[in-house]
């Protein structure tokens, strides 16, 4: 499931009107703020590299096409696999049986270990006990946190979204919140369900849920916008997903409420958002770090023979809160898409 | 579908039969208010205005202005490209690669302004072509091959998926392209595809201006121009179309390029509104687009249809999807609610039109 090779003539076209667009920057159509050159000269992270035999390791996720998220776990991935002379396959599909399938071609590719979302358990029981049968150790990462253990899986790296809630509605607490609206991007996605349950578990104030249309900008701005006229009493939105919350942003002023926004995850527009105040602050549960720990884990039981949390505890990586007082820090890493 | 139908849209210009015809007594007259059910955009401006006092009674915040106006914005981000797409069913095709065009148009004009440093306009200019190239390669592979518009179009879909992905990867880095808004040229853009004003009070998008602007042309072009009559011959009865000498290949071609050209519009409008695009948007849209259309009384089989249909097909979409959200109901039903009012509206509509074409 390579993404990157499909076959289509149509691949010619924008390289047509990159040609040409690149003819008008010599007849002076070049831009004299932003864009690609006020952003070069940013260093890559490299760390040392391991001497040890070349193994591969398969990355099998519940990705949706196209989502920041998983693009970070997966630069995660790439950094651990670049450093520890590991060849590593990445594949996704958000369809549970498909994922299942994929796991079975790295099965029988006989890979030196497989990393693996659990964002249904259920479907990926058989083919996990499959990898097991045939010896090739197995991680978690991302969600499964309830499930790991049982099915025999070496370690786990990941936030439990439950507690990332509850750590949530615990922050609105603090910021005075008394009305907060949570943000559902994808209708019937387990993950983003536990989290708004989490925030309710915890938050004193009243908390509404809203599903919007992930996959249509205008849609998801003025759906929140028509919420936010209906209740004017609601005073924090919260979003599960940092573009949602850089749309919501819109729609708050757009709708005249007085809200503000806070949202799980990061990405690098969001730090900005952070920084000007737009956005109050956000849960990082670093998906960088739960690709890197995946795959480096895979490495040091091979190597090594260690485990993380030594086969009983899993490895949380989150939550952790990005506001005002420490995004400085964090917005280097997320200007090059790793955070 | 048989030539005949070529002759509904003349129902629009209702026949002469003023006052000095007489009545010989073999056909009954029918009243002026059944010649006007009998017009296809009635049923769904009926169904429309339904839905409109419906969610008027049960949700209060939507009687304000500003409410309205957040209803047409969602209206006119549909409508935009439903437009074309009706035009194009009533050609007798359909494109289910218009979801994703859009924002294969906007990553085309982001990356190339971003990753180039040049003027937004540049980028603007360089996803038109290509979103023209993307309707003219459809349209051309349809008539090149003969094989059906929904495996072209599927194709199509299926391809720009990727393309919009692996390419902005390729490309970024990132799934999702670079913020553009401190670039030149990006202010002017905005002003023209994603600005709003107020009139009296009221802040209205100026995609909804568009809509309307673009829905004007699209019915004079259909109804008064001879390229509006190839339409609906081609749309009818392709053979008996080509027959009589209506260029058929040159129609099909040139409605897949304006799908094309509502495409750019839209995702122009979808960067210039939120600054950034992420490469896996816009799935879905296809089905909404055709959706509005068949609501708005463009049949699936071509030859039928009026353009102020599907604006109202745009409209009920809008207000249903956001009338569920102003009357307050338990979210999880939201996409239920959705279904059942669509194939309410187009009962409505269907019957309706039974009802005033029945002698």
């Amino acid at each position: 499931m390579d993404r990157s090779s499909h076959p289509r003539s149509r691949r010619f076209a924008p390289v047509i009107a990159v040609a040409a667009a690149a003819a008008l920057t010599l007849a002076g159509c070049s831009s004299s703020s932003g864009g690609k050159k006020s952003e070069e000269g940013a260093a890559d992270a490299s760390a040392g590299k391991a001497t040890t035999p070349r193994m591969t390791v398969a990355l099998v996720t519940h990705q949706a096409p196209g989502d920041t998220f998983w693009d970070t776990v997966r630069k995660g991935a790439e950094a651990a696999a670049a450093k520890d002379n590991i060849k590593l396959i990445y594949s996704a599909d958000p369809n549970a049986g498909n994922q299942a399938n994929l796991v079975q071609t790295a099965i029988d590719q006989k890979v030196d270990g497989i990393a693996v979302t659990l964002a249904k358990p259920d479907a990926m029981k058989g083919v996990i006990g499959k990898a097991d049968k045939a010896g090739i150790p197995v991680v978690g990462l991302n969600s499964g946190l309830s499930d790991w253990k049982q099915f025999n899986m070496l370690e786990f790296f990941g936030q439990d979204e439950s507690v990332a809630g509850e750590a949530f509605g615990k922050k609105l607490n603090e910021v005075g919140a008394k009305h907060a609206l949570c943000v559902i991007q994808e209708q019937g996605n387990v993950g983003l369900t536990q989290r708004c349950d989490g925030v309710e578990k915890t938050f004193d104030g009243k908390l509404d849920v809203q599903n919007v249309n992930g996959a249509d900008k205008p849609s998801v701005k003025s759906t929140l916008t028509a919420k936010l006229k209906q209740d004017s009493s609601i005073d924090y939105v919260v979003t599960l997903g940092a573009p949602f919350a850089l749309t919501a942003v819109q729609s708050v002023s757009d709708a005249g409420s007085k809200a503000k926004v806070a949202t799980f995850d990061l990405n690098k527009e969001l730090i900005k958002a952070v920084k000007s105040g737009d956005i109050q602050f956000a849960v990082d549960q670093q998906p960088y770090l739960q690709g890197y720990l995946a795959v480096d884990g895979l490495w040091l039981y091979k190597n090594n023979g260690n485990y993380s949390g030594g086969g009983e505890q899993p490895v949380l990586t989150g939550p952790a809160f990005v506001d005002k007082s420490n995004v400085d820090k964090i917005a280097e890493f997320a200007a090059k898409g790793t955070r | 579908m048989s030539m005949t139908q070529q002759a509904e849209p003349a129902v629009t210009t209702p026949p002469v039969s003023g006052p000095g015809k007489e009545k010989d007594g073999r056909t009954q007259q029918r009243s002026l208010v059944l010649r006007l059910l009998a017009r296809p955009e009635v049923g769904v401006f009926l169904g429309a205005l339904a839905i409109l006092v419906f969610f008027l009674i049960m949700a209060p915040t939507l009687r304000q202005g500003s409410s309205m106006s957040t209803v047409l914005y969602q209206s006119s981000t549909i409508g935009i490209m439903v437009l074309p797409v009706a035009l194009l069913m009533i050609g007798g095709e359909f494109d289910l690669s218009s979801g994703v065009a859009p924002v294969a148009s906007a990553l085309t004009a982001s990356m190339t302004a971003f990753e180039l440093t040049l003027n937004v306009w540049v980028g603007v200019i360089a996803a038109l072509v290509v979103s023209l190239a993307i309707g003219f390669f459809n349209g051309w592979l349809l008539v090149r091959t003969g094989l059906p518009s929904f495996l072209v179009t599927l194709g199509t879909f299926m391809g720009l998926q990727g393309v919009n992905l692996a390419v902005t990867k390729l490309v970024t880095g990132n799934v999702a392209t670079d913020d553009i808004s401190d670039m030149d040229g990006f202010d002017q853009a905005k002003a023209v595809f994603a600005s709003s004003f107020d009139v009296g009070g009221v802040n209205v998008k100026i995609t909804v201006l568009w809509w309307l602007a673009f829905a004007a042309l699209a019915t004079w072009v259909l109804l008064r121009t001879k390229y509006g009559n190839w339409i609906f011959a081609v749309g009818g009865n392709k053979d008996s179309a080509r027959a009589v000498g209506v260029p058929v290949n040159f129609t099909k071609i040139s409605l897949f390029v304006l799908v094309g050209f509502g495409a750019w519009f839209v995702g122009m409008h979808n960067l210039f509104q939120y600054n950034t695009v992420q490469s896996g948007e816009g799935v879905g849209n296809e089905l909404i687009y055709i959706a509005a259309a068949v609501v708005g009384g463009c049949l699936l089989t071509g030859g039928y249809g009026t353009i102020i249909g599907p604006v109202f097909g745009a409209f009920m979409f809008g207000l249903v999807q956001l009338g569920i959200v102003y009357a307050t109901w338990n979210p999880d039903w939201f996409k239920t609610f959705l279904g059942v009012m669509l194939v309410g509206a187009t009962l409505v509509n269907l019957w309706v039109r039974k009802q005033a074409t029945r002698r």
